[in-house]
């Protein structure tokens, strides 16, 4: 796992889960900048569509007793030509959905992934669309190519929350997975839960781990 | 759709595990790596299927969906290639150099057992893990017991550089016989040493100038293996090996490489050289309505698994295997929810040793109360290979469900690549664990770019745009 700092994590009768994450929606609508912006606070108006992040997490506190920690994985460019691996929607808990209101078809794309979540994800997951690039709208009206209520007719249909961000202005990026975090079944965390605690049901592979069950083997 | 680069330093054709891993060294290191896969899905022959696609691939749909009452068939994630992981071994340190363990849980397999006789004298027991389990073990008389212990501590303390340790014999040229003649071990000793620790599957290493020092390597990544997490040399990914290229893909991905599933090879481009410099190709989705999306890109080389180039491989075996669904533990294994058994070729009359590898829902491939067991071997003769299989099946108990196809070709390079600029893999073999695979991921890694694979800090220095 990756070494970052647990914001907010309380030591000590405090409620800890951990969630797997997952952004789906077409190529350059933004997935990767709203995850930057929610976990790093950063913006970046020139970065390379293609370049995936690898491993980022994130921790919101909900009240002072609980704290949720999302493992988000980005599509690292796999979606481009739909060639996401079933090892990408196992056991996620969540996904944000992305689309661009500035162009027309990506809404489409969108539903087209709340499908296929919904052919191979968890049933229980819970989804929320993200309308993005809302700086660009409220810069100039005329861009705009998706009406808000269309998108949050068609998300309170199929179930999902809903919210327009901006990535670069960081609008309602966190509402947005503060929203996820509110709606995760926090007492029947899945598997990805327990493995924060710190036991992953399996082996751990890393060296130091190793030597712990008796020491008959030889030092080659 | 967006357009495809014009040029990539490497294009990859198969996603199988060897492919998966070469491709993701290679982009971590840098290379543009553009990788295809006719299939729509990832993995080749390496890839685990659900039970209605089982059902399907042997030909076994017939017309009630016999599927239907083994449960939700994304339940089940059954293995093509039947291998476990050396806990110690290779593939367990590349994952770990490139982290790809972050996306992959692993679990032990739970017991590694040995028959002993055969037919209704057959025995089944543990391997002994240790110099401490071969006092134990019911594989061996009193006395012997105490020479197999002798030989698994020099095995232990043995110092290739030290020929203080070499016991007065000259490991650079001896034979194993020699070295089991040295501690006055007894044929069946030496048959579960060779074949259920050192994974011989033949007899061929007892008798063979310089092998010694091989076979001891080899009883020591057994040993260190079972040493690492306790219940048996194995580990086992959770939801199938198939989840392997997955993850190496992925790391492919991150560092920037280029994925295209459901995408068919028209043409491969060949310079004045003779060497391929190019392709043509064509994706297009299953059910798709229209000629697909047809594009073409210079290659700096082509990785490739066999598949690719039928007229540039040869076949140097036939695997055959049976996959068992069973809906209990197999018989005499202390009701062990995975394990490797073998069955070596002197207790059954044969040249190749029959392996069995099964696991079960303790790692998600198949729902609870099933277990699923492959038997496996080198084919010896051209028909009747239900028969080579069969003290394979009698130690399986009942089974509700067998599919078994021809035998399946293993398939390995012509040629090494320099000349023709297309290096190609070979099949998945039929040793019980992937130690071969990564030998082969290093050779064809040294054939396309000239100097060593090393996969200790691979990912140092290389700094991703958001890490
Ligand atoms: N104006 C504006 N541009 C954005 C926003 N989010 C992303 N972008 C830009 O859109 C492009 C694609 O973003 P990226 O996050 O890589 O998209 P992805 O392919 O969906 O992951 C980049 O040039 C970003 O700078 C946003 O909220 N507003
Ligand atoms: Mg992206």
């Amino acid at each position: 796992m990756a070494a970052r700092m647990q914001q907010g994590g309380r030591p000590g009768g405090s409620r800890f889960a951990q969630f797997k994450l997952v952004l789906l929606g077409e190529s350059a609508v933004g997935k990767v900048s709203l995850v930057l912006r929610f976990v790093k606070d950063q913006f970046d108006d020139y970065r390379e569509s293609t370049i995936g992040a690898a491993f980022l997490t994130q921790t919101i506190a909900l009240d002072e007793s609980t704290t949720v920690k999302f493992e988000i994985w980005d599509t690292a460019g796999q979606e481009r030509y739909k060639s996401l691996a079933p090892m990408y929607y196992r056991n996620a808990n969540c996904a944000v959905v992305v689309y661009d209101i500035t162009q027309a078809s990506s809404l489409d794309k969108a539903k087209a992934w709340v499908k296929e979540l919904q052919r191979q994800a968890n049933e229980n997951i819970i989804i929320a669309l993200a309308g993005n690039k809302l700086d660009l709208v409220s810069a100039d009206p005329t861009k705009r190519a998706i009406p808000a209520e269309d998108a949050a007719q068609y998300a309170r249909e199929a179930g999902l929350l809903f919210f327009e961000t901006s990535a670069k202005t960081a609008d309602n990026v966190r509402e947005l997975f503060t929203a996820i975090a509110r709606k995760l079944p926090l007492d029947q965390a899945g598997p990805r839960s327990i493995r924060s605690a710190g036991h992953r049901p399996g082996v751990d592979l890393r060296p130091e781990s190793s030597g712990t069950q008796g020491a008959s083997g030889c030092n080659c | 759709m967006d357009e495809i680069a014009s040029e990539y330093d490497v294009v990859v054709l198969g996603t199988g595990l060897t492919e998966c891993v070469l491709s993701g060294v290679l982009s971590v290191k840098g290379k543009k790596v553009l990788h295809i896969d006719r299939n729509d899905h990832y993995g080749g022959e390496a890839a685990s299927v659900n039970i209605e696609a089982l059902f399907k691939k042997y030909g076994k749909n017939t017309g009630d969906e016999p599927w239907k009452k083994y449960g939700r068939i994304n339940d089940w994630n059954i293995d093509l290639v039947p291998k476990l992981l050396m806990s110690n071994g290779e593939l367990t340190n590349i994952l770990v150099s490139t982290d790809v363990t972050r996306y992959l849980e692993f679990k032990q397999i739970a017991g590694s057992f040995v028959q002993q006789g055969a037919g209704s004298r057959a025995t089944v027991a543990k391997v002994p893990s240790d110099a401490g389990e071969a006092l134990r073990s019911p594989l061996m008389g009193l006395f012997e017991k105490r020479r197999a212990r002798n030989f698994l501590e020099w095995v232990g303390s043995f110092n290739g550089n030290d020929p203080a340790t070499h016991k007065g014999l000259d490991l650079s040229s001896c034979t194993m016989k020699e070295v089991y003649d040295k501690f006055g071990l007894e044929a069946t000793t030496r048959d579960f040493v060779g074949h259920s620790m050192a994974l011989y599957q033949t007899d061929e290493y007892i008798n063979q100038a310089g092998m010694a020092q091989d076979a001891i390597q080899r009883i020591r990544l057994y040993v260190n293996s079972m040493a690492r997490y306790g219940k048996s040399p194995y580990i086992y990914p959770l939801y199938g090996l198939g989840e392997l290229p997955q993850g190496f893909a992925r790391l492919s991905a991150i560092y920037g490489g280029t994925y295209m599933l459901n995408t068919d090879v028209d043409e491969i481009q060949f310079d004045d050289a003779g060497k391929a410099c190019g392709i043509k190709a064509t994706m297009k989705e299953r059910g798709e309505e229209g000629p697909g999306m047809k594009f073409e890109t210079k290659a700096g080389k082509i990785l490739a698994d066999p598949s690719y180039f039928p007229g540039k491989v040869q076949v140097v075996g036939h695997l055959i295997k049976a996959i068992c669904i069973l809906t209990h533990p197999i018989p005499n294994t202390d009701n062990s929810d995975s394990l490797q058994l073998i069955i070596p070729q002197s207790q059954v009359g044969r040249k190749h040793d029959i392996y069995i590898a099964m696991v079960s829902s303790a790692h998600n491939v198949c729902p609870k109360g099933y277990y699923i067991a492959i038997v496996s071997t080198i084919a010896e003769g051209d028909s009747n290979h239900h028969l080579e299989l069969q003290p394979g099946f009698e130690r399986l108990g009942s089974i509700q469900e067998k599919f078994m196809g021809s035998p399946t070709p293993l398939y390995a390079p012509l040629e090494s690549g320099v000349n023709d600029n297309i290096f190609i893999s070979k099949s998945y073999d039929a040793t019980s664990h992937f130690e071969t695979t990564t030998d082969d991921i290093r050779d064809i890694y040294r054939r396309a770019e000239g100097h060593e694979l090393v996969v200790e800090g691979l990912r140092e220095g290389q700094t991703l745009a958001q890490e």
